[in-house]
């Protein structure tokens, strides 16, 4: 069974297509780098995945089942834009929140566990709005990988983060790729994401123009598949 | 499973209600503000408060309410807190009922803290055999304001002008709700009997509440 399959997905926003006729089949333990330039939909594509937008036509099935369900919602891990965290709540408040929110047997332990790994436990009891900008990134973060999700949907991760949380986030990606987790990863940082990645797709004005396995030619010239694949 | 994600929900909000208490403190006193002014505008005599008491603090609390129900859904659009909460586990449903009872038992404590000041401005005659009744009158037109606030509060989440969109959305729809509330607690304040009002109120209340939860997953996520 696939980790993930997307079949003839089309979204709509009112005449505008944003995606057409979309397919893929992401095999588990796969680390799909989803690129594209501004504008190309790798957003509304991870967004229909994560259950946050419903697709106009076609389906989306997360390890056979559909993308809105509550078991398969409890699987995934998000890192989009935002931080998604709550200003006024502290960071252990902030992952116990969530730790609940994700039904975790423990949220207290695994919260107090996360905050030691992103490097925020003695500011435990800090407001997330208290936090400098590096600091609320790595807190993010370990909202996103707080409850050891089977599929991980990155969505431009390593824009405006600091030299540390570029480090926490890699070596937590890293940790979930070589424990067999897949992760779909929508990024303009070809280096970054193609070091990380088994497989590559390219969106392209809401299709997809090139998926396959990453190459060493897609790591030794970065600027390859945009000139092969990609629009004049 | 559900009532555990209601109660999460709820919970997150009155805490971070209670540690910023901008809702609160707005409505309060907005509540004594509006009631202290009109006591002034109108100087009432004891039988001109019995015939306008209801309308007059119904009134009161409905505008109230709108700067606690505005914020209820505009809360979670900071850092984009709404995606993380459709994306998790929780329910569309349970997501709604536990902003809903999180904006009721505000509503509600706002408007038992407004309540001694209507009396006291404009001379209410109060006895004690009161409270129950009138508890159970606030509580049902509070139901029906909170479910309705909250619905259109998740529905223009990403509209610019939610803040105004969100009162002329909601004031129409509470038309009946508001009636039967003013004229129960006119009645109530007046000595007579409660009327049909009451009924009135709870079939609204389910009617609504009904409609809501089964459309508010629509509502999220477009």
């Amino acid at each position: 069974m696939n980790a993930l399959e997307i079949a003839d997905v089309w979204k709509y926003y009112g005449d505008f297509p944003a995606l057409r006729e979309v397919g893929l089949n992401i095999a588990p333990g796969s680390t799909m780098a989803l690129l594209g330039r501004n504008g190309a939909g790798k957003t509304t594509l991870l967004r229909i995945i994560a259950g946050l937008s419903r697709p106009s036509r076609g389906s989306i099935k997360i390890q056979g089942l559909d993308a809105r369900e509550e078991a398969t919602r409890g699987r995934i891990g998000i890192l989009g834009h935002g931080i998604a965290l709550y200003d006024e709540l502290s960071a252990v408040e902030n992952l116990r929140l969530f730790g609940r929110l994700y039904g975790l047997p423990d949220a207290r332990k695994r919260a107090d566990e996360m905050l030691e790994r992103v490097g925020l436990a003695r500011v435990r009891d800090g407001l997330a709005r208290e936090f400098s900008r590096g600091m609320r990134q790595r807190l993010a973060v370990g909202r996103a990988f707080l409850h050891d999700p089977e599929v991980l949907l990155l969505d431009e991760p390593f824009t405006a983060l600091d030299d540390r949380a570029i480090a926490v986030l890699q070596s937590m990606i890293k940790e979930m790729r070589d424990r067999g987790r897949t992760i779909i990863m929508s990024t303009h940082q070809l280096r970054e994401a193609l070091e990380l990645a088994s497989h590559v797709a390219l969106l392209q004005r809401g299709q997809i123009v090139h998926t396959g396995e990453r190459t060493q030619q897609m790591l030794d010239d970065t600027g390859w598949l945009y000139r092969t694949y990609g629009e004049n | 499973m559900f009532l555990r994600q209601v109660w999460t929900i709820m919970a997150k909000d009155l805490h971070s209600e209670l540690r910023t208490k901008e809702a609160w403190n707005a409505s309060i006193a907005f509540s004594v503000v509006i009631l202290l002014l009109f006591s002034w505008a109108f100087d009432p005599s004891s039988d001109q408060v019995r015939e306008f008491s209801g309308g007059l603090l119904w009134m009161t609390y409905t505008f109230a309410a709108a700067l606690v129900l505005n914020r209820s859904f505009a809360r979670e659009v900071q850092n984009d807190c709404l995606d993380a909460l459709i994306a998790s586990p929780v329910s569309s449903s349970a997501l709604f009922v536990g902003k809903a009872l999180a904006n009721f038992a505000l509503l509600l404590a706002v408007e038992i803290f407004s309540l001694p000041f209507f009396v006291l401005f404009y001379n209410v005659p109060w006895t004690a055999d009161r409270c129950l009744p009138m508890l159970l009158v606030m509580a049902l037109g509070t139901w029906a304001l909170t479910v309705i606030g909250t619905l259109f509060s998740a529905l223009t989440v990403n509209l610019k002008l939610r803040e105004l969109m969100v009162p002329m959305l909601v004031y129409p729809m509470m038309i009946p709700a508001l009636i039967a509330a003013i004229t129960v607690t006119t009645n109530l304040l007046a000595g007579n009997p409660l009327g049909l009002g009451v009924r009135l109120l709870v079939a609204f209340d389910i009617i609504f509440t009904s409609l809501a939860v089964v459309f508010v997953d629509t509502v999220l996520v477009g």
